[in-house]
């Protein structure tokens, strides 16, 4: 029996997995001690559960146990990684570069550095939602100290040329930072081989428990550092006071011992469960896929359904718990501005439902999916003024609209 | 959002959605609205030209619920009422009916901007001058 609303919003927050929920419980209940107590067994027993999971989640992303700051979760890793290194390697320059598809966490982090009085290059990207890898390369100043750019991104689901923009950085000897928040648990990450210097993700997007996050900073080669931007007792290497949150970490170390072991297999299966869903979507007239086909998260499809309004849609999706590219909620619209960097008009942006699957969907919920958008998109269609005009050969843009 | 259960109910099933022949001297055409704003009205009526008398409406929205319940409405209203009792349909009364939380009442003016349209299109189709119409 299906149970509805199926949920279908992965990229938003996962799930807690079972097998996560299990390796946490011990460390909510008979082991709560403080991780930093070093004098008794009750913090020794913490520290281990904690040291253990910095080596679940090095063998993830290939880097060395000593290399894991735990934070509060990737808005907090963001804001760690650009301030940190903005007071750090303020004698060597004052420049950052980043796009202008990043999450909130980096464009506002960035946003408060300009106002610090940094200097920040926003790239544009193309309708893929890919970067210019020579508009980067023209970009790179002496001043630049870093460049941060996200591995995958949270609304179309498109992949970076990571390693490309790595080299061009160090290249100019800024620091290459990335924000692995959808990628991390998804697909394969690796420190050394894709040059990443800082990287933050959290556990709640790989079926980890919220509230728990990390920063990866490199500890050679080079050798990095951040300020710390939480004072107190010197905790992570004197990177990020405050106790550790030791249910969680144990909770985000598990969370990436079963993505490392499961994360081909799950998204071989998810691939083909997206593939499909957007193959079926797209047998309906002036339907787009938006953000790149080819470089893409294996779970993760956003598309626009043109002449149906995003509120609208997503009012008739009811069964499902999706994201729209639309942020109705006066009457002046906001439309996604990701989904405006690749290019689109607001009216398509608006129109937009970003699916994301996990490991715990399945095809009968898929072919649930299908259905009910169809039918739903098929209802305001028939409903929509706009839809009869297109179909009669009306150009839209050539009627004078009354703008209210 | 939540919404009411009536705009759940029009949503759900429209009264009226369809097209009237605009070729016609009795229809009026009320386009409102625009797309970048995320809403278009497009209302219709048929008028009994003895009797001065809506005897159809006929409406299709580009909008969100709220939008598309209130223009659903108005056309339920419309059938029936003369000219002039269609010109007195005060969008707060579609707020009521409806019960619009505030940052939905934009879709009640809008329908109303589309009664108030399409009535205007029938006049100018009969040799009528134009009303003037209030612009929210």
């Amino acid at each position: 029996m299906l149970k509805l609303p199926i949920y279908l919003d992965n990229n938003a927050t996962t799930p807690l997995d079972p097998r996560v929920l299990e390796a946490m419980m011990p460390y909510l209940t008979d082991v709560f001690g403080n991780a930093a107590s070093r004098n008794h067994p009750f913090g020794w027993a913490a520290e281990e559960g904690v040291d253990y999971a910095r080596e679940q989640i090095s063998k993830l992303i290939n880097c060395d146990s000593k290399e894991i700051i735990f934070t509060s979760g990737a808005t907090e890793s963001d804001n760690l990684g650009i301030k940190g290194v903005f007071e750090m390697y303020s004698q060597k320059g004052n420049h950052v570069i980043t796009t202008t598809t990043e999450h909130k966490a980096i464009l506002d982090t960035c946003k408060h550095i300009e106002k610090l009085g940094g200097k920040v290059t926003y790239l544009p990207v193309d309708e893929q939602g890919l970067i210019s890898l020579t508009d980067l390369e023209a970009a790179m100043t002496p001043e630049t100290i870093l460049v941060t750019i996200m591995y995958g991104n949270n609304e179309t689901g498109t992949i970076n040329p990571i390693r490309e923009i790595a080299k061009i950085a160090h290249a100019h000897g800024a620091l290459f930072m990335t924000d692995g928040t959808q990628a991390v648990g998804k697909i394969p990450v690796d420190v050394i081989a894709d040059g990443i210097d800082i990287m933050a993700f959290t556990a709640h997007k790989m079926y980890g428990p919220k509230g728990v996050g990390a920063l990866y900073v490199r500890r050679k080669n080079p050798r990095v550092k951040v300020t710390a931007q939480m004072d107190g007792g010197g905790h992570e290497r004197g990177m990020r006071s405050g106790t550790l949150n030791v249910p969680g970490i144990v909770g985000l170390g598990k969370a990436c011992e079963l993505a490392r072991l499961e994360m081909a297999a799950d998204a071989a299966r998810l691939s083909v469960m997206r593939d499909r869903l957007e193959k079926e979507l797209m047998t309906m007239e002036e339907t787009y896929v938006n953000g790149s086909v080819e470089h893409r998260l294996p779970h993760v499809t956003n598309i626009s359904f043109k002449y149906v309004e995003g509120e609208g849609l997503m009012m008739g999706v009811k069964d499902l718990a999706v994201s729209s590219g639309s942020a109705c909620t006066s009457a002046s619209l906001e439309p996604s501005y990701v989904l405006k960097a690749l290019g689109l008009s607001d009216d398509l942006a608006h129109s937009s439902l970003r699916f994301g699957l996990s490991r715990f969907t399945t095809d009968e919920q898929i072919d649930y999916a299908i259905g009910h958008v169809k039918e739903a998109v098929t209802k305001l269609r028939e409903m929509s003024p706009l839809w009869e005009m297109f179909q009669e050969g009306i150009d839209l843009s050539k009627i004078e609209w009354a703008e209210h | 959002m939540a919404y009411s259960d009536k705009v759940i109910d029009h949503y759900s099933n429209p009264r009226n959605v369809g097209t009237l022949d605009k070729s016609k001297k009795n229809v009026g055409t009320g386009l409102v609205g625009a797309p970048e704003c995320g809403d278009v009205m497009r209302l219709q009526i048929e008028v009994d030209e003895a009797t001065n008398t809506i005897t159809d409406a006929k409406f299709k929205t580009f909008g969100c619920g709220s939008a598309i319940a209130s223009s659903s409405l108005a056309t339920e209203w419309l059938k029936g009422k003369s000219i002039d009792e269609a010109l007195a349909i005060d969008n707060m009364e579609i707020v009521e009916e409806l019960a619009l939380p505030p940052v939905k009442i934009h879709c009640s003016v809008l329908a109303e901007d589309a009664i108030k349209s399409a009535i205007s299109d029938y006049r100018v189709k009969n040799g009528l001058p134009a009303l003037e119409l209030s612009h929210h």
